[in-house]
């Protein structure tokens, strides 16, 4: 029945491209209603799942066997990792198909806007639902298109477009890398099944190959949750649609990295090495995040750093092995909602103010949107790990565990805690706080109330998520059957005492106080400043851009050049001559086909000779 | 002593497939002579589809109440086994769609007596009558496609052939359009047909003189004891393989394919490009296998190269037609190579040679219901002056009739043998049992059947050039002003096509069932 899950968003996906502008009136509602479908089959699955044993939380579903020999099948598991997906990635979808119904109402192409969202649903969920590596890397590509489709929905912007092209390109040196790490996966063990890649499966295979696999495989994580130095195409992605950042840039698309570290843990609890590399990743990556969040005057691209480095906390996470697991998912379920929650708090605010999104043009806005302030005020404190809320406990189990394994990586982890809250605390002061700095003709208003409702849900996600599913290890159990339990098990507490748990805090508090007295206390401009060296840094994105640019895209552009020559020369000279040459044989042979019937007799005749003959020798020989 | 002629024990019950097939054909000449003509139709119709649905449900009667015989039957000249049953549902599903292609109006000449062109023709044609003598002929050549893989003589087999061959000669010049195109591809087919089929006999005689019999198996007996490199036993073998292989298309003797496929009405094409390239290949098989089998390190190079030549020669052929069905004829001869891969690819052991054997037959299966498939949506294009065969003429017919092309395309696609379709299947399994048969051999012979499976390989990929090309003048191509008229097609002819579509997309997903079936009626190899 799972595979319902999948099924019903793509038949709306399908339904509404095929049949196109017929289901303009009431597309957006068949959009709905799929993925509201879908979100209920994953609770029964669940609930079923809750109902069996915890060695049978493992539960296959064959779909289809393409040729048994190759072990190339196609099959669902639903377990507890995959199932936890599934909820967030329905629950939170169909929250976010909801808001769109409002947001996107005056949208000429709202019936296409749900195709594709429907479309996305379905390949996110086969991506964590498919119990083999083709079926993933399908559900992969399916979310890629989607992401590109949805990024570029504006086509008429060309930077709606190009930005898409950049994901889509950067994507592909990330798939590139999932790609060879799947080669090599079918090679070593002949099999790209889950099951068949278990510690004593793997074990035979030398510490090179399974550290081979590892990075292969990171680098695709890398490329799909943004993360260095593939992060540079998740800031520009901005350009689409609000409810697409909240679902597929910040909710879920970008965390299916996270999905395929921990999925394919074994191989990384196998080498040390990769496992290092992916927590240097991780921290490289939340301390970057969190430094481009710090300068940004665009309200989303702010949110798109704080992405960027939340996923840098969930793959630090992930890089810990089985003590970090649950502490990772967890991070990214609770993320999952505070994120998307303020993601379309922000949405909600440019409805309000004609699609500005410069927070600079913002300012006072809590007065003329309660609901979506105070909506938005719930996501901000769960992220900064205000005690209590969500983020508190994930964040905070992420840092504890990174500190056992090493202090380094710890303290950097508390330090970009540090820097979420000056950043955020920044974004609520010029948003919501100070004086109006509006344009002339901006007149903010609430949203109406189907885009309010799901802010609403998602703000409760964010307060009690964290506390639910940390306290008594909750999640840690539910998820064990799927990727194993730590050694030794943590305790968690209402409220921590340690060191870190303080230190993280107070860093937390003065990152707060800081963002008061630059944004809070003092005037905002209107216009924005030309700042230090650091902000132009970190403005740029670090010099992201740049630095591919120059690194790849000058030579890379170089080297297709020299290849095109090389091509146009060798290759295209070699392949259009075989072609050539073949037609032309072609041609040749084609005149012994002279319509005659005595030279075909003629032919028969002399192949009879010749095959006598050829009988006669191999016999003598 | 007074010699004793013993009465020769027939089974009835297990030959009853082809009995009923026979006396319907013969009946049908009765209704021929002395029904008046306005009801000679609506009795040859009925009378050929419920024979030939009956001899079906006799076959799966057989083999579903386990009587398949362990020995030859009907004093050893039929070997009705695993393997002929299967072939024969196959054909016999194949001409039951055939005769339903048949069926639709406006194929067969009004009177094939009359002068192209001249007075009687049109007089003819304005009488509204038709051939309906089309019926029992078609009947007496599936009667002989049934006999021709189940011989287990030689001369049983040659008399299968010559009873396929004859009214499908005939058949080949009924064409109501360009007839004299058809008239040519009548003769031409009989000329050449008879020139193999006297190899074929040649062959027999030479074979009888070595062995003393012409019995499959006492050939292969004679062979274990009396040495195997007796010219006598080298030249027989080669002249009746040139029999053999004329008849399914193989290169060199593969020239007539074009020419009749091109002459022949449609439905005729259809039913010789399936049925009768599943006979011949049945047929081929058995005298390969049962016959000589132990002389496989002998024709195995000899057929190596045939196979080769064939696949590359159907290929590269193919891409410079400008004819539809010139195409699908050189696609043919492809095809014919790609399953002499698996004639090549023998085992040691029995078990091994099972599996080649039920690629093969899972093979013929997918392979002869796409063609007819692809085949009756050739008779659905047409001109004014018929079909639409000229390949310029599809263009763009992607643009007018989306249904009917995206059909084509995917029936295309299955004979490229593109994963999800039943070709893909056929492909995969024939080219499987060749590599294991590769591995088993090891060193040198391995070395050349890996290679001959490379050449099959790359003769695919330029197979597939022109298949795609097809697709995209169809639906990249602006369609031409005064294009083609998409016939609106008979029931009949929706059922085939639809039939087609339903196995060609229904084994490419889920070929399981179909892969048991074959596994099972392979799995006793030939009886001998």
């Amino acid at each position: 029945m799972s595979w319902l899950m999948i099924a019903l968003p793509l038949l709306g996906a399908f339904i509404l491209l095929v049949f196109n502008r017929f289901t303009n009136r009431w597309g957006h509602l068949l959009g709905v209603v799929m993925s509201l479908a879908s979100f209920a089959v994953a609770v029964l699955a669940f609930v079923e799942l809750l109902g069996l044993g915890e060695d049978q939380r493992r539960q296959a579903v064959t779909l289809y066997e393409f040729i048994p020999s190759m072990k190339l099948n196609m099959g669902l598991l639903v377990d507890p990792l995959s199932i936890s997906f599934a909820l967030l990635i329905t629950g939170v979808g169909s929250l976010i198909h909801i808001y769109s119904i409002g947001y996107m109402s005056h949208d000429p192409d709202r019936r296409r806007f749900f195709s594709y969202l429907n479309l996305f649903v379905a390949a996110m969920l086969l991506l964590v639902l498919s119990d083999n590596y083709v079926g993933l890397f399908i559900g992969w590509e399916g979310v890629g298109l989607a992401s590109y489709l949805l990024i570029g929905f504006w086509q008429f912007k060309p930077s709606a477009a190009v930005a898409a092209k950049k994901a889509f390109v950067v994507n592909r040196v990330g798939d590139f890398g999932l790609l060879v790490g799947m080669f090599v996966i079918w090679t070593s063990f002949g099999s790209l099944a889950f099951k068949d890649l278990g510690a004593e499966q793997i074990g035979t295979a030398s510490n090179g190959t399974l550290t081979a696999i590892g990075l292969l495989l990171l680098l695709g994580a890398c490329g799909k949750s943004a993360q260095l130095p593939l992060q540079s195409w998740l800031l520009d992605a901005m350009e689409g649609p609000t409810p697409v950042s909240a679902l597929i840039h910040a909710a879920t698309m970008v965390t299916a990295g996270v999905y395929l570290v921990v999925r394919s843990g074994v191989f990384f609890e196998a080498s040390d090495v990769a496992s290092l590399v992916v927590t240097i990743v991780g921290v490289a990556t939340l301390l970057a995040g969190a430094i481009i969040g710090c300068a940004k005057d665009d309200i989303k691209k702010g949110l798109a750093g704080s992405t960027m480095s939340q996923i840098g906390y969930m793959m630090l996470g992930a890089g810990l092995g089985p003590a970090g697991y649950a502490f990772a998912i967890a991070h990214l379920i609770a993320h999952g909602f505070f994120k998307a929650d303020m993601f379309l708090g922000a949405g909600s605010v440019m409805h309000g103010m004609n699609d500005e999104v410069d927070m600079r043009k913002y300012g006072g806005l809590r007065k003329y949107m309660p609901v979506t302030f105070a909506t938005f005020i719930v996501g901000y404190l769960a992220i900064i790990g205000f005690p209590f809320l969500s983020g508190f406990y994930t964040k905070d189990g992420i840092i504890e565990t990174a500190m056992e394994h090493g202090a380094w990586m710890g303290w950097l982890a508390v330090l970009g805690a540090g820097i979420t809250g000056f950043y955020m605390s920044r974004m609520i002061f010029m948003t919501f706080f100070g004086e109006k700095r509006w344009d002339k003709d901006a007149h903010p208003h609430e949203s109406p109330s189907v885009m309010t409702v799901p802010l609403i849900l998602l703000s409760i996600g964010s307060i009690v998520l964290g506390y639910f599913l940390i306290m008594d290890n909750r999640l840690m159990h539910f998820l064990a059957p799927a990727v194993g339990m730590p050694e030794h098990v943590p305790v968690p507490h209402l409220f921590s005492t340690t060191t870190v748990g303080l230190s993280t805090l107070a860093l937390v508090a003065v990152g707060a106080a800081i963002a008061w007295m630059k944004y809070g206390r003092a005037q905002v401009p209107a216009v924005q400043p030309r700042g230090s060296f650091l902000t132009t840094f970190a403005r740029r994105d670090l010099y992201g851009d740049a630095l591919n640019e120059s690194l790849f895209m000058r030579p890379g552009q170089w080297l297709t050049r020299i290849a095109v020559y090389f091509d146009n020369r060798g290759i295209d000279g070699l392949v259009n001559g075989l072609a050539a040459g073949i037609g032309g044989s072609s041609g040749r042979l084609r005149r012994l086909q002279t319509g005659f019937a005595r030279t075909y007799a003629l032919s028969i005749l002399i192949g009879a000779a010749l095959l006598t003959g050829a009988l006669l020798l191999v016999g003598n020989i | 002593m007074n010699p004793v002629i013993e009465t020769p024990t027939i089974e009835y019950g297990t030959l009853a497939p082809l009995l009923l097939v026979f006396a319907a054909a013969i009946v049908g000449v009765l209704v021929e002579a002395f029904a008046p003509r306005y009801l000679r139709k609506s009795i040859q119709v009925p009378l050929t589809l419920l024979s030939l649905v009956g001899a079906f449900a006799l076959v799966i009667l057989t083999v579903v109440g386990g009587d398949v015989p362990s020995e030859p039957v009907a004093m050893g000249a039929l070997a009705v086994d695993g393997p002929a049953l299967f072939i024969w549902g196959v054909i016999l599903v194949l001409s039951v769609v055939c005769v339903l292609l048949i069926n639709d109006e406006g194929h067969f000449v009004a009177s094939a007596a009359a002068v192209p062109g001249s007075a009687d023709e049109e007089e003819a044609e304005r009488s509204g009558s038709a051939h309906t003598e089309v019926y029992p002929l078609a009947l007496f050549a599936v009667g002989g496609m049934l006999m021709f893989p189940a011989a287990n003589d030689l001369l049983t087999m040659f008399v299968g052939l010559e009873v396929m061959s004859l009214p499908l000669y005939l058949l080949c010049g009924l064409a109501r359009r360009r007839r004299l195109l058809s008239q040519e591809a009548s003769l031409k087919y009989f000329l050449l047909g008879a020139f193999s089929s006297a190899f074929f006999l040649y062959g027999t005689a030479m074979l009888y003189g070595y062995a003393g019999t012409v019995s499959l198996a006492g050939i292969s007996q004679a062979m274990s004891t009396g040495g195997a490199l007796d010219p006598l036993l080298l030249i027989g073998f080669a002249l009746l393989g040139v029999g053999l292989l004329f008849k399914i298309g193989a290169a060199p003797f593969q020239a007539w394919k074009p020419d009749v496929y091109q002459g022949a009405p449609t439905p005729i094409t259809a039913l010789m490009a399936s049925g009768t390239l599943v006979a011949a290949v049945g047929a081929l098989l058995r005298v390969f296998w049962v016959a000589l089998g132990n002389l496989d390190w002998n024709w195995r190079p000899v057929i190596w190269v045939v196979a080769a030549l064939t696949m590359i020669v159907g290929a590269v052929l193919a891409i410079t037609q400008t004819d539809i069905k010139r195409m699908l004829a050189y696609s043919s001869i492809a095809h014919a190579g790609f399953l002499l891969v698996g004639v090549m690819a023998t085992y040691a052991t029995p078990e091994g040679n099972a599996v080649s054997l039920q690629a093969i037959l899972f093979y013929l299966l997918v392979y002869g219901i796409t063609t007819v498939g692809a085949f009756a949506v050739v008779t659905l294009v047409r001109d004014p002056g018929g079909e639409a065969g000229h390949l310029s003429r599809w263009a763009g017919l992607g643009k007018r009739s989306p249904i009917l092309a995206g059909v084509f395309a995917f029936f295309l696609l299955a004979f490229a043998g593109i994963p999800l379709t039943s070709g893909f299947f056929g492909k995969y399994a024939v080219f499987t049992a060749a590599l294991g048969s590769a591995t088993e051999a090891g060193d040198s012979l391995g070395n050349w059947l890996t290679g001959l499976v490379v050449v099959g390989v790359i003769a695919s990929a330029i197979a597939a050039f022109f298949y795609v090309r097809v697709i995209v003048l169809m639906f990249f191509s602006e369609p031409a002003a005064d294009g083609p008229t998409i016939a609106i097609p008979s029931a009949g002819t929706v059922a085939v096509i639809a039939v087609s579509l339903l196995v060609t997309v229904g084994v490419g997903l889920y070929p399981e069932p179909v892969l048991d079936l074959a596994q099972q009626a392979a799995s006793g190899l030939f009886v001998r």
